[in-house]
């Protein structure tokens, strides 16, 4: 037989070999990918969320709001419970301060608190004053804001929210 | 360079005298009932390796069982693949091990000095058959609940004992989180160890002794 040829051992082998290779791509491609999947999500979903009617909200005087984001991960749910203030500082529908009303010291959440003129927390006496900046206690930075904050045409403002 | 690296790890690990032992033994006339037990063994590969990727998933508790299933198979990138394979597979090796069983018993394989292949295998076989009912209750879906009730119920009619064993297997008299936890850990640790100690000796034994000839009109 010439150097050539392949001989029949030869062929099962090589066979094997490639038949073998093929059936392990075939299997161990999607197998990786199956279990990297969560790092190909993109997570973060985008929200507008109605915080309320411009009109109900009186210039001067912080506007209480609440909503409720599911957030699925996987099979499981788990719902977070956010809220803040709208404060409007004049007639100009675009002069609102909206803030997070999430302390940002431990996360308790601030009251607005008319005869102190001021947002108290309850677990450590933390002050904050309208515009949401630390008069009194241990909170290392002002009150977050929602920065991203829009007027649809029937009058209501909304906030921009994403999921971290 | 390649061959000075191979000759070094073949003087210590013995690859070349490993591959002629495993892989290039003598074999009677080709035949291709004789490849059911190879088949069995890469059955087994495939279901212990999807297997493995299952549980990245798959969650045992009655709450997200179900759940968690659904989404393996709409939620992750070739979960339906995956979980493919493994249920599919399973089906598949029951098959080809009781086809292989009874290959060896119409050759008449297990006679001496197969006798103890034999009945190893048949502990493969009935381990295999564990593997199944145990797996089917995993999905935690009507008709894996509803099958392992019955399963459990016609091991529960011994006579004397019935009553121990139907509670050893459900983990108490009802089908509860603790069935599903117990069959969890019997599906993915007890009976693919066992498994796998078997097929050691198994593969070990027909080493040993070769395969048996096909029998001949005259035998």
């Amino acid at each position: 037989m010439p150097d050539n040829e392949l001989n029949r051992r030869d062929f099962i082998k090589v066979t094997t070999g490639i038949v073998g290779g093929l059936i392990g791509a075939a299997i161990g491609l999607p197998a990786i990918s199956y279990l990297l999947d969560p790092a190909f999500k993109s997570g973060g979903k985008e929200a507008w969320i109605p915080v309320g009617k411009i009109a109900d909200m009186e210039i001067g005087r912080p506007y209480p709001f609440s909503f409720t984001r599911v957030q699925v991960n996987g099979w499981e749910r788990t719902s977070t419970s956010h809220g803040g203030f709208a404060i409007r500082k004049s007639e100009d529908p675009k002069d609102i301060v909206i803030l997070n009303s999430r302390c940002t010291h431990l996360g308790c959440t601030v009251n607005w608190k008319d005869d102190a003129q001021a947002f108290l927390c309850p677990c450590h006496d933390a002050k904050f004053s309208e515009e949401g900046m630390v008069l009194d206690g241990p909170p290392p930075r002002p009150l977050d804001r929602y920065a991203d904050f829009r007027l649809t045409d029937d009058g209501i403002l909304e906030i921009f929210y994403k999921e971290s | 360079m390649w061959k000075k690296i191979f000759d070094w790890l073949d003087e210590r690990l013995g690859l070349v005298d490993l591959y002629k032992n495993l892989l290039d033994r003598p074999e009677p006339q080709g035949n291709w009932w004789n490849t059911l037990g190879s088949a069995s063994l890469f059955l087994f590969i495939m279901q212990a390796v999807t297997g493995i990727f299952l549980t990245v998933y798959y969650t045992p508790s009655p709450d997200h069982a179900y759940d968690s299933i659904n989404y393996i198979m709409n939620g992750v990138a070739f979960g339906w693949l995956i979980r493919g394979i493994h249920h599919w597979g399973a089906t598949l090796m029951v098959i080809v091990v009781f086809v292989h069983m009874l290959r060896v018993f119409f050759t008449a394989s297990f006679k001496y000095p197969r006798e103890m292949t034999w009945l190893i295998g048949v502990g493969l076989f009935l381990l295999t058959l564990g593997m199944g009912f145990t797996g089917y209750l995993l999905p935690w879906n009507q008709k894996s609940y509803w099958a392992t009730t019955v399963g459990t119920q016609i091991a529960g009619t011994v006579p004397f004992l019935g009553d121990f064993i139907l509670k050893a297997l459900r983990g108490g008299s009802n089908l509860s989180a603790l069935t599903l936890q117990r069959f969890f850990a019997a599906h993915i640790w007890m009976l693919p160890a066992a498994l796998a100690g078997l097929i050691g000796a198994h593969l070990y034994l027909i080493i040993k002794h070769g395969e048996s000839h096909f029998p001949t009109k005259d035998d």
